[in-house]
């Protein structure tokens, strides 16, 4: 399928290493929009800062390339001036858990009604191989010279744990799967969070192509995202990775429970200063 | 002084606040001015706390004073905590037990009055405060017909016992009163001035919060922090009326991404906190700087370092507002004096932000925000607020390099365009460049000096009071205005004036002939450096002669500063 009403100009100078995941990641996402039909004018990709965060200006849309580690408060806030549009946010494991964790929790807790793609390559490949949050056990880069020391961030378990609306893990070298899942993320109202496992070719040697290839397998058909118990029980698994689907729920959203949009759907930009109202406000304060 | 201070002192939970809001709004109504002012401790029960009622037959000066004309002690404690401010003349009327009387200079001023014994004959302990102001209420002649409409008002929804009960508390103060007026106990000096009848009564809090809704502003995002939470506070309740959007953001950080975010998509965002709190939200001020989207900021000055000292006042975050944010882009800061500045200035800070994509700041302060006033009115057919967002067509590019280094803002999801900002130096696309040749040039230009070219024709004048032929010029900023004025008004003298300055950056360069008039130059500042003189220096090479400095956390009083520039 064709994906040009997203693709920029073919000689866009684009600052990823030769088959770095984030291509994968890249393509997949613009074929996700083409087949909801989704508008490049109703779109915002919002991003931090990391070599995942370049990922919206790779692709033509509206673009919020705000500070590292605060897409996601960024996002929380445009969806809630302007509940029209469609925001998904794209940045990369540092940027989602480390400088961003603490809005990862809490603007899950708020529920808005936006997409959070992860891209994790458990590497910090910008300032060139530290650890990230999901970092592997024992994993040596020339900070952490003894290797990690503290078993890998799970933001699969914390994300049910904090009854995320849908959470997700894909593989980039699975291109179909990982289609459909984002595809399914977009649809569902409400937190969308996707951890998206890539290699990172240049600085992590150890989870490469080939390592997640044998390391990864899909939850099966018949299990049911709904039972959040469950959920736990399949995020928190030793050894082999499992993909797919983990937790959907339904639930009012943050736009959902403003007051201002109850009756009057316009969006911020469409509305003016109610000088009446205040005057009214100003006279109670006469006696 | 043509004005009685009241002084209500006791613990946290004693219902200091009833107390002020009870007296200055039946006063009001009887035809008095007040001013009042809160000095508070950090926490939620118990400590020493004091709130000044100012009532005068004129209109009055927001400022606090030292002098004590009437103490009422709701608790054991509120005599040694005033002790400094506690003369001969002061009146002291309360229970026995909250009097000791080593802290009374003069014993013949103790009134004795059993208000919690009165008060549970009434019905309760609850009314023991209620008590109290009938007696004031008698003192200042208020007819009881005022004070009891204001009480059914103030009380009907707690049902017909309750508004009943504080009636008769209320008017068993009054026959108290009554009889220390006719026994010569105390003497209303005060005249009753009808003009005041229609007043508005508000907090500095509120004179910010009405000025950004006049604003339009319609998103906050803030995380809670004294002295500046009361305007969060003010939005939310206000926030079904208004349109707005309000987040108690998860820290400060969030709380300023947020806001800057919220412009992105069209709204008008505000963050409300204090100096720590915006520490945290520094690298959010280099982001609107480097975005060019609009931000406003207010920030409730308190004194630090660190947590400092939480609820009391101070002007000690100029130069930390002034320098925030790495690397350099263009900036206002304004500091308004009165509430009506507060109003006004709040309401511009939106448009001129919004004008200018700019980071616009409002610094006030603990003294400032937690006074009430009460002034003739607010003019909202002045308001105008003008719309600087345009619809995209396909070519949009949201840097466009223009003349006057203003580009048109777009928004995303208003017309066919596509508006992409980035924190990595961009080009006019928004998208990153690393061309330092001659973008990256021109878009520093652009940021910094063609839009301070602009804003200084924007920059408001400060305000002169007092005489044009002075000698000696008096400088202050912000919430010093009251104290300033109310001094030079009571020196009477014909060679002194007072330069008011309510927006502290940028500067023109036209203040340095105010200066050079002056023989004599002085700085009030309620900082330990002189923070606004040296904003004076760095940018106009203007030095000030002399400098009066308080940064003990409380507001200059009038006294002092009469006495200090009585002996310049």
């Amino acid at each position: 399928m064709t994906t040009e009403l997203f693709d920029m100009p073919k000689d866009t100078d684009i600052a990823w290493c030769l088959g770095c995941g984030n291509f994968g990641i890249l393509r997949i996402v613009k074929t996700a929009l083409t087949e909801l039909n989704i508008k490049p004018e109703e779109l915002v990709m919002v991003s931090g800062i990391g070599q995942a965060a370049k990922t919206p200006h790779y692709l033509r849309t509206n673009i919020y390339n705000g500070l590292h580690g605060r897409a996601v408060a960024a996002a929380f806030a445009i969806k809630a001036v302007n509940p029209n549009l469609k925001v998904i946010v794209e940045t990369g494991d540092g940027c989602s858990f480390g400088e961003g964790g603490n809005h990862f929790i809490h603007n899950i807790l708020r529920n808005p009604d936006i997409i959070h793609l992860a891209h994790d390559n458990m590497v910090y490949g910008l300032t060139k191989g530290q650890a990230s949050p999901t970092s592997q056990y024992g994993f040596i880069t020339p900070v952490q010279v003894q290797g990690v020391t503290n078993e890998p961030f799970n933001p699969i378990t914390l994300a049910i744990a904090l009854d995320a609306a849908f959470v997700a893990r894909v593989f980039v070298g699975d291109q179909e799967q990982t289609k459909e899942i984002i595809k399914a993320a977009i649809i569902h109202k409400g937190y969308s969070f996707v951890d998206i496992l890539q290699p990172c070719v240049t600085f992590n040697k150890i989870n490469t192509w080939k390592w997640f290839k044998e390391n990864i397998y899909y939850l099966e058909d018949s299990y049911d995202p709904n039972n959040k118990v469950e959920a736990f029980k399949r995020a928190t698994e030793k050894g082999k990775i499992p993909l797919g689907i983990f937790y959907t729920t339904t639930k009012l959203t943050f736009e959902e429970n403003l007051p201002i949009y109850k009756k009057n759907k316009d969006p911020l930009y469409l509305r003016d200063v109610k000088l009446d109202k205040l005057m009214e406000l100003l006279d109670s304060k006469r006696n | 002084m043509n004005d009685i201070a009241i002084v209500i002192c006791g613990a946290a939970g004693q219902g200091i606040a009833t107390v002020e809001d009870l007296l200055t709004g039946i006063l009001k109504q009887a035809g008095y001015h007040c001013y009042s002012t809160s000095e508070f401790m950090s926490r939620i029960r118990g400590g020493t706390n004091s709130t000044l009622i100012r009532v005068s037959s004129n209109r009055i000066n927001p400022t606090f004073v030292d002098r004590i004309d009437i103490l009422i002690p709701l608790h054991f404690s509120a005599l040694p905590h005033l002790k400094h401010r506690i003369t001969s003349k002061t009146i002291i009327l309360g229970e026995e037990k909250n009097i000791d009387e080593q802290y009374c200079d003069n014993r013949e001023q103790i009134i004795k009055v059993p208000f919690s014994e009165i008060a549970k004959e009434v019905g309760g302990v609850i009314y023991t405060n209620i008590v109290a102001v009938g007696v004031f209420l008698a003192f200042f002649e208020v007819k009881e017909e005022i004070s009891q409409t204001y009480l059914i008002e103030m009380f009907t929804l707690k049902g017909s016992k309750i508004v009943e009960q504080n009636i008769q508390a209320c008017k068993r103060g009054y026959s108290i009163g009554n009889e220390l007026v006719n026994s010569r106990k105390f003497r209303n000096t005060l005249q009753k001035d009808n003009s005041v009848l229609n007043d508005i009564i508000l907090s500095g809090a509120e004179a910010i919060g009405m000025g950004a809704i006049a604003g339009g502003c319609n998103f906050i995002s803030s995380y809670p922090m004294s002295p500046s939470t009361s305007v969060l506070v003010f939005l939310s309740h206000y926030a079904k009326n208004f349109d707005i959007v309000v987040d108690q953001a998860e820290d400060e950080i969030a709380a300023i991404n947020k806001g800057i975010a919220a412009w992105y998509a069209g709204g008008r965002a505000m963050i409300t906190t204090s100096g720590g709190g915006f520490a945290l939200m520094t690298e959010g001020v280099s982001l609107s700087g480097m975005l060019e989207i609009p931000m406003v900021l207010h920030i409730g000055q308190r004194p630090g370092p660190a947590t400092g000292l939480p609820t009391r006042t101070g002007q000690e975050d100029l130069q930390h507002v002034l320098n925030a944010g790495h690397g350099e882009f263009a900036r206002v800061i304004l500091a308004p004096g009165t509430p009506e500045d507060a109003f006004y200035l709040t309401q511009k800070a939106f448009n001129l932000a919004d004008k200018y994509q700019i980071p616009v700041f409002i610094l006030t302060d603990q003294f400032f925000l937690d006074s009430h006033y009460s002034i003739p009115d607010l003019d909202l057919s002045s308001i105008k607020n003008d719309k600087y967002i345009v619809k995209t067509n396909r070519d949009y590019k949201r840097y466009r390099l223009t003349d006057d280094g203003i580009s048109p803002r777009g928004i995303p999801g208003y017309g066919d365009g596509l508006v992409n900002v980035d924190s990595d130096e961009h080009d006019e696309d928004g998208h990153i460049t690393e061309d330092v040749h001659e973008t990256r040039p021109k878009m520093v230009e652009k940021r910094l000096y063609k839009k301070l070219n602009l804003l200084r024709k924007e920059i408001l004048e400060p305000e002169l009071i007092g005489n044009k032929d002075y000698k000696i010029l008096v400088i202050g900023w912000g919430s010093t205005y009251g104290v300033i004025k109310e001094a030079i008004e009571n020196l009477g003298k014909d060679d002194i004036a007072f330069l008011h300055f309510s927006q502290v950056y940028p500067l023109n360069s036209n203040i340095s002939e105010f200066l050079e008039k002056a023989e004599k130059t002085v700085i009030l500042e309620n900082n330990a450096t002189s923070q606004f003189g040296k904003v004076l220096k760095l940018e106009l090479d203007l030095d000030i002669n002399e400098k009066f400095l308080k940064y003990n956390g409380m507001p200059f009083s009038a006294e002092e500063v009469i006495a200090y520039l009585d002996k310049i």
